[in-house]
């Protein structure tokens, strides 16, 4: 396999020809904040907007999902251009959430805590207006508990659903802020054709998704049964 | 191309332009009157079917032989309906705002009897001792009309009217020319996409023509959904054929073998115009198996648009049609190589191949000839808005706003004063008096904050409030956001949410810069054009009329007195006639009542501010008046 060489953060690391720079970094142990970004999807959702960085010889950040490694591309992840459209992107997304750790199954865990440390901000943004939808929470599966309004539409779980495990349970509903992941009619998830395989609920970087009883994890029903 | 082949192109095209032309000299110089009617929409919603059918009837009652035409859109939509008619010894006469009662007189006394109706003429279609012509109009200085030369001239539902208006001699011509010279050709021409962005055409053909991956596909980009513009809506329905012989040329140039023409469903008239013109163009073999004899096969299939205006952007378009969700994504791979299917498919605007058969059977060095350093050719613009001569123009690439407005327009309705034009519809921006005298092109029009977009001009007067347009364009985008991306989904919510703000009299001084910078990040942090476009009006407004949102936030005021929730109306007591109920009649809420002197008040409380009262109070009163802040309301008596 043909490798291109590049540097990273200061850091000169090998990574496959075409990989993105995404991959590159995290599979060395360099951690850029992403929610949507898939390694099996065949084409990057870019949709989260977080994995901004800045490659040099490059007027605008760029997202690291959607940038292939060229050979002796010079990024940094820590540019003031990225952190800032990235801290932007993700005081939108918290703004958009009701954040409540305290009572989060899914704290500690959380990917939105991870990367609110690496950007250095706090989950409760002063600078935009707070923008809840207050969607039902649905209760129905035996399994888990799904939580609209601490989705991310990051589309893990709508992926591994569809297009993993050729399912199809969940999928994107509406345009625009209403924008949600639902299934076929919002009926409940327990009334559609959910296997309760728990796989979404791995996926997810929040707690949108999360498991009845935290054992659930251990005992071994998240990783499909 | 092999020369039997060509040679067989060139008589069997003969053939069918020798028949169409006799079928147009038939129409237009067989000593009978002709009638023709603009019926594309503008004309159709002006009621043109009505004046239609009454010219039949009374066609039909005098047992007249005079042919009645339907045609597309002149360009002169404020006047419609409009009706030509074409009466042996008289020039063709163009008629204006004309109803069913002008129609039969035109019948008449016109055609019937020899009184040309003087008093409804529009003007005359060549120059003439009789009437004053059209290109006597002072827009007729500044207007150059290419690709919408035969719009409203030509039944667009009958290829021979195109044949044998120059149609289609292009694509031979094409045919005889190896792919890479017509490339060259459009490439030295200096024509830019007119979608919007303006990219270089034939860089985006070359791109595609070397592109590996078969079949590759040509779509034409029909999916015009900015606000207040109407453009390529008018060319579909007004002369489809131009549109279809440039996608023939685009996909013998990039060797595809089939085409797409993708229009919203919005637009039925120009789907069933289209349909119409494939079906006439196959029959023909203008489209089809191996073209005119030739040994080149392409065509072209319909598809229907659903109504998300982010399908107008490539990717989404490109995804709309293969039967996915209309959502865009991430560029590059562009699709000039990674496009429908997977394939290289070349995907231009109505109008950029309306260009092509011009620049064709003219050559580069003609187009090249019109227009600025950098923006070739003609620009097309639907000017709508508080503009005398709504409607469609071409003018020249360097025109300025001000001779497109105040010239080809003809200025402002009802007197009042010019504020701005919003050019480019939600990805473009406003632009004050102070620019008025930039020449339109792309560059100069991105450098003052607004936008070439696809050619919607809306023109604003003292009336409008910058705020208020700002926050309806980001309603829109707003709306229109697919959801995928953040910047797009929330971050435009969050500046609805503080214009929404701003408007009500709500706002923060901090809130102008939190919207400025969350705009920049916008801009550059969205995955999808109209993402990074969205939010342009409330940056060009910021840019120039910062003063309209700090009298808002600061005094709670409006200065163009529109946004309800800072204006109260008020009756000046000494305008207000004692004898005259008008306003106390005409109001909803039972707000107004008459004092002991007869003189009539508001009760601020119970007025809902709808304006009906404005409206009813005799013009010689004039005494209801609007005022902002709402505080400015004299305490009563």
């Amino acid at each position: 396999m043909k490798t291109v060489s590049l540097t990273i953060d200061g850091k000169k690391i090998r990574a496959r020809e075409g990989e993105k720079v995404l991959w590159a970094a995290l599979d060395n142990g360099i951690y850029i904040p992403n929610l949507c970004a898939l390694h099996d999807a065949l084409e990057p959702f870019a949709a989260c907007r977080l994995c901004f960085v800045e490659v040099e010889g490059k007027k605008q950040p760029v997202t690291a999902c959607t940038e292939a490694v060229e050979q002796g591309m010079v990024v940094n992840t820590r540019g003031p251009g990225a952190l800032r459209l990235a801290r932007t992107a993700f005081e939108l997304l918290v703004a958009s959430l009701p954040v409540d750790c305290a009572h989060c199954p899914s704290s500690g865990s959380c990917e939105l805590q991870k990367i609110a440390a690496h950007l250095s901000i706090k989950l409760k943004t002063k600078r935009f207006r707070k923008l809840l939808r207050e969607l039902p929470i649905d209760y129905s599966s035996p399994l888990f508990i799904y939580d609209p309004n601490k989705c991310v539409l990051c589309g893990r779980c709508v992926w591994i659903c569809r297009e993993r495990l050729g399912i199809g349970t969940l999928g994107f509903a509406h345009r625009g802020f209403d924008r949600l992941v639902t299934t076929f009619g919002s009926e409940p998830i327990s009334e559609s054709k959910c296997l309760d395989c728990g796989e979404c609920v791995v996926a997810c970087p929040t707690g949108a998704l999360a498991f009845k009883d935290r054992q659930g994890i251990k005992s071994g029903l998240g990783k499909g049964g | 191309m092999k020369t039997t082949g060509l040679q067989s192109v060139v008589s069997t095209f003969r053939e069918i332009k020798s028949r169409a032309e006799s079928q147009w000299q038939e129409l237009c110089n067989s000593g009978k009157p002709v009638v023709m009617v603009g019926a594309a929409t503008c004309g159709r919603a002006a009621g043109a079917l009505g004046v239609i059918r009454a010219i039949k009837d009374e066609v039909k009652k005098h047992k007249l032989d005079c042919p009645v035409v339907e045609v597309g859109c002149m360009g002169h939509c404020y006047a419609e309906p409009i009706v030509i008619i074409s009466k042996p010894g008289y020039p063709p006469i163009c008629y204006g705002h004309v109803n069913k009662v002008i129609a039969e007189r035109l019948i008449r006394e016109f055609i019937l009897g020899d009184d040309p109706c003087l008093e409804f003429v529009l003007g005359a279609l060549e120059a003439n001792e009789l009437v004053p012509s059209l290109s006597d109009f002072p827009r007729a200085r500044f207007e150059k009309k290419i690709i919408l030369k035969n719009c409203g001239h030509i039944d667009p539902e009958q290829i021979e009217h195109y044949l044998a208006n120059g149609g289609y001699t292009a694509l031979v011509k094409a045919l005889q020319m190896p792919p890479e010279v017509i490339i060259n050709e459009v490439g030295r021409s200096g024509l830019r996409g007119r979608g919007g962005a303006g990219f270089p055409t034939g860089q985006k053909w070359e791109i595609c023509r070397n592109a590996p991956g078969r079949p590759k596909y040509v779509i034409c980009n029909g999916d015009e959904g900015d606000p207040g513009a109407f453009m390529d809506r008018a060319i579909l329905e007004s002369d489809p054929h131009s549109v279809i012989e440039g996608m023939i040329i685009a996909g013998y140039a990039i060797g595809a073998r089939y085409g797409y023409i993708y229009v919203r469903a919005e637009y039925p008239l120009a789907v069933h115009r289209v349909r119409i013109a494939l079906r006439q163009a196959r029959k023909l073999n203008l489209l089809g198996k191996n073209i005119l004899g030739s040994d080149f096969s392409f065509d072209i299939r319909l598809f229907q648009g659903s109504g998300a205006f982010v399908c107008g952007e490539e990717t989404a378009l490109i995804a709309s049609l293969e039967g996915e969700p209309g959502i865009p994504h991430h560029r590059p791979p562009y699709p000039a190589t990674d496009g429908l299917y997977g394939k290289p498919t070349l995907i231009n605007n109505v109008k950029t191949l309306a260009y092509i058969r011009h620049i064709i059977d003219n050559g580069a060095e003609w187009f090249a000839s019109t227009g600025t350093e950098e923006s070739k050719g003609t620009a097309v613009f639907a000017l709508a808005g508080k503009i005398v001569n709504t409607g469609l123009v071409e003018v020249p690439m360097g025109t300025t706003l001000r001779q497109v407005i105040f010239d080809v327009g003809s200025g402002m309705q009802n007197g009042k004063r010019f504020k701005a034009v919003q050019i480019g519809g939600p990805s473009g921006g406003c632009l004050p008096e102070s620019a008025l005298d930039l020449p339109i092109d792309f560059d100069s029009l991105t450098d003052a904050g607004a936008m070439m977009g696809s050619g919607g001009m809306i023109v604003l007067d003292e009336d409008d409030c910058m705020v208020e347009i700002a926050r309806y364009f980001l309603e829109f985008t707003q709306r229109e956001s697919c959801g995928q991306c953040t910047f797009c989904r929330l971050g435009t919510k969050q500046m609805l949410e503080v214009l929404d703000e701003i408007t009500k009299g709500q706002g923060r001084i901090e809130d102008i810069d939190m919207l400025s910078r969350l705009a920049e990040d916008i801009k550059a942090g969205s995955l999808c054009g109209l993402g990074k476009t969205a939010p342009n009006p409330v940056l060009s407004t910021l840019r120039h009329f910062r003063d309209e949102y700090e009298a808002h936030i600061k005094e709670g005021r409006c200065p163009a007195l529109m946004c309800r929730d800072l204006i109260a109306y008020y009756i000046i007591p000494e305008k207000c006639e004692r004898s005259c109920d008008a306003c106390v009649g005409s109001c909803t809420t039972e707000a107004i009542s008459a004092n002991k002197k007869r003189i009539k008040v508001i009760d601020q409380e119970k007025c809902v501010k709808c304006g009906t009262c404005l409206s009813a109070c005799p013009p010689q009163y004039n005494a209801v008046v609007r005022l902002s802040p709402p505080s400015e309301v004299p305490a009563s008596k």
